[in-house]
């Protein structure tokens, strides 16, 4: 069996003694492992977030395989090593994705959203905003959704301001003002790609997104939250970004 | 069924063999050449040889202040009069101190974390020597704290953590360049590699 994609690396560790595993992220094949012959030559080439051109090969589809060719196609990584605040974005979105989404299964969303991201991290004044739209992603990619098209007690669209921590349906402001202390905050910019970001949002829109991702995912599994994330959202509130 | 394979060796020999091709470097070809070299040369080498692994085994541990492996604590490299106690080279590991050593670069103390932070391998600050680094950065006299740490995404993730947490100490944090390696020519390098080589570059 063999394929050839477009991938992000989600990282790499020492197998044996010259040669590494890599985790990667395929467009059209989802998370693949597989060796990396070259070793140390090859570490440049395999750190967390470069995009690459690579090739997987195996006798056997369920073998771990490997990568050959493996071609850097971006840089991400060296990009992003001098930039403390991006770097956070960056280890947080991938452990993320190395937690959620399962081997051998292509979602090609959840890539485009990763590449975006990624692309995006430079630009201090926009990824914070793009991460949390990102984790809203990821869970609706790996089928924790939330409903945030209309109102789930009116059927309103407009004016959605609160989510339901049971449902993760939308409330407008006005339905949901009585229950107020129970629901989440729902930013408007998650909803109206128009909306202006304000001061607050972002911290609502990681902590909504987080409040999801710990129920239905980590709790699930009886794991905590990726420190990548913690470490991240500690950097966006030192840096003034959320 | 049993296997129709016999041992090789007597059982001290497979088992000789068997711990040799584990050391890093041999695999189990070069662990039986290196086992058949030790019982050919058994006064010369395989004994002596037991005796230094033994003595090492026995004595060699980690430094309580730096975390360089050593016979005595406080290790060699803590205790050399010679040494400037106003610098600390800070590593990810014993093998980076060597490296440095062996360039003759440097004559300052050195700080070995024990690795570096990696969120996607659950390896956190707690697990790291940090502790005792702020605690040595803060001591009277320490003028700067070099982060010769990998040009990788884990080990630049720890000199950013270690920016921020000895920031408040007064004292200067610097960093390792990244670029254009010695003897490298800039049409093999890799694009990340020219991409922060052009990042830092300095006057001419």
């Amino acid at each position: 069996m063999e394929w050839v994609d477009d991938a992000i690396v989600l990282g790499c560790r020492p197998f044996g003694e010259g040669k590494l595993v890599a985790d990667l992220f395929a467009r059209s094949h989802g998370r693949y492992g597989g060796v990396v012959h070259g070793g140390r030559r090859a570490q440049p080439i395999v750190q967390a977030g470069n995009l690459v051109r690579a090739g997987w090969k195996a006798r056997l589809s369920e073998q771990l395989g490997f990568f050959s060719p493996l071609e850097l196609s971006e840089p991400y990584a060296g990009r992003l090593l001098d930039n403390a605040l991006a770097l956070s974005g960056l280890a947080s979105a991938i452990s993320l994705v190395r937690a959620g989404a399962p081997e051998r299964h292509a979602y090609p969303t959840l890539y485009d959203a990763l590449l975006v991201l990624i692309e995006s991290l430079p630009t201090a004044d926009i990824w914070p905003a793009l991460y949390a739209r990102f984790e809203l992603g990821l869970l609706s990619e790996i089928g924790y959704g939330l409903d945030l098209t209309r109102c789930a007690i009116t059927g309103e669209t407009d004016h959605l301001a609160w989510v339901s921590p049971r449902t993760g349906r939308a409330a407008t402001a006005e339905a949901g003002a009585p229950f107020a202390d129970k629901l989440i905050r729902l930013p408007p910019f998650l909803c109206d790609a128009e909306a202006p970001i304000e001061s607050g949002d972002v911290a609502d829109a990681l902590a909504l997104a987080g409040y999801f991702l710990e129920r239905r995912l980590f709790d699930q599994r009886g794991e905590g939250m990726p420190e990548a994330r913690r470490r991240m959202i500690e950097r966006l509130g030192f840096a003034g970004r959320l | 069924m049993p296997s129709s394979k016999s041992p090789l060796a007597a059982p001290e020999i497979e088992a000789l063999i068997s711990l040799l091709g584990k050391v890093p470097g041999l695999g189990p070809r070069s662990a039986r050449r290196a086992a058949l070299q030790l019982l050919k040369k058994k006064d010369a080498l395989m004994l002596p040889l037991a005796a230094a692994l033994q003595d090492a085994a026995h004595k060699i541990k980690a430094c309580a202040n730096c975390g360089m492996l050593d016979a005595n604590d406080p290790c060699t490299l803590c205790t050399a009069p010679a040494r400037d106690d106003a610098l600390i080279c800070v590593v990810a590991d014993v093998g980076d101190v060597w490296a440095l050593e062996r360039a003759a670069a440097y004559s300052g103390r050195y700080h070995v974390l024990g690795g570096v932070l990696a969120a996607l391998d659950g390896v956190r600050p707690e697990d790291l020597r940090i502790a005792k680094l702020i605690e040595r950065a803060s001591q009277p006299g320490v003028r700067e704290i070099i982060l010769a740490l990998s040009a990788t995404v884990d080990g630049q993730t720890t000199a950013h953590y270690l920016t921020e947490r000895l920031s408040t100490l007064g004292v200067a944090v610097t960093r390792l360049a990244h670029g254009v390696p010695v003897g490298g020519e800039l049409e093999l390098l890799d694009d990340g590699t020219l991409f922060t080589a052009l990042a830092s570059r300095r006057p001419s």
